[in-house]
């Protein structure tokens, strides 16, 4: 049954997108505060002892004062805050054009799909290849080429996930479900494998760095950016739907 | 093809060019944003590396390259 709900404005959606955004942000720097902020810790604490044994090869820029470690830990807060907001607004705006594009405005479910696209090609994707480093990782004489080459890739996921949804829907909508799964998968996976293959790698991890630490900071960094991404997809689609239900009034949806 | 959840098309093609420039600008700032926050060195925010250490742990645990 067709519903005279008028679509809602731009603002109406880009402010709830930055709302979802910033609070996700805030719960994602806890979830950071809580697994990560101990293990960025003990990689600085092995950082300064490297160099101190050999100052020539300790260029870091982690001691310099400016901001005290304890500063750092807070500016987490303000660090996922500010980009979940930028997020959850960019997420709002591809609700936007996608809805645009469908001619149809749904109740903010399809804001759960773009968060999960998102996640999967912006952070899953490149993370497989570019996994995160804690301090005391990472040459620095490297930083550019590593900086380009991961936003490269944050690009590229979100390419195999466009191709994903390609193939999904090159396949008829008659066609079992297990072939259009196929297809989006295979379209995906076909993106995804040739830019592990041909994108550079980096193995700059020193020798003697503690691989539990290592895994057990990545994979805080790891739940940090789902803790976000989960979040702004959740708190979007939750802020969309009561939005959605305002316009519609609860008569409409009532008789749905 | 619509679920129960979907509004009929309200598109106003007068609106479009303008929508347009909106979110044209909106991604703009945004990236910036994220860009101020991920990857400034003190480049764009003029602020030296002020902002660059304050958020730098959060740098590292939101998987972006640092040093
Ligand atoms: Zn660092």
């Amino acid at each position: 049954m067709p519903l005279t709900t008028t679509a809602p404005p731009f603002f109406a959606v880009l402010v709830r997108g930055l709302l979802a955004g910033l609070v996700a942000g805030l719960l994602a720097g806890t979830f950071a505060y809580v697994a990560g902020e101990p293990r960025v810790e003990a990689a600085i604490a092995i950082e300064e002892a490297a160099t101190h044994a050999e100052p020539a090869a300790g260029a870091h820029d982690h001691e310099d004062a400016l901001v005290s470690r304890s500063g750092q830990r807070g500016g987490l807060f303000l660090a996922t805050g500010l980009f979940g907001a930028a997020m959850g607004g960019l997420l709002a705006t591809a609700y936007v054009l996608l809805s645009r594009r469908r001619r149809s405005y749904d109740d903010g479910r399809s804001g759960l799909s773009l968060a999960g696209a998102a996640l999967l090609g912006a952070v899953i994707v490149p993370f497989l290849k570019y996994p995160a480093n804690p301090p005391a990782v990472g040459d620095p004489a490297t930083i550019n080429q590593r900086t380009v080459t991961y936003l490269l890739m944050v690009v590229l996921g979100l390419v195999a996930v466009w191709a994903g949804s390609l193939g999904y829907r090159s396949v008829g909508a008659q066609a079992p479900a297990w072939q259009r799964a196929a297809a989006a998968v295979g379209g995906f996976l076909l993106v995804a494998a040739v830019s592990y293959v041909v994108m550079p790698s980096f193995q700059e991890v020193p020798a003697n760095f503690p691989a539990a630490l290592l895994w057990d900071f990545r994979l805080a960094s790891l739940g940090t950016q789902v803790v976000l991404w989960t979040g702004i997809g959740l708190l979007f689609a939750a802020l969309m739907h009561r939005e959605w239900r305002r316009r519609s009034g609860t008569d409409a949806l009532r008789s749905t | 093809m619509s679920s129960s959840a979907s509004t009929q098309p309200v598109v106003h093609p007068a609106g479009t060019a303008r929508l347009l420039w909106t979110v044209l600008a909106t991604v703009a700032v945004l990236t910036l944003l994220a860009y101020l926050v991920a990857f400034d060195q003190g480049a764009v925010s003029r602020s030296g590396t002020y902002l660059h250490e304050l958020m730098h742990d959060g740098r590292h645990l939101l998987g972006v390259p640092c040093h």
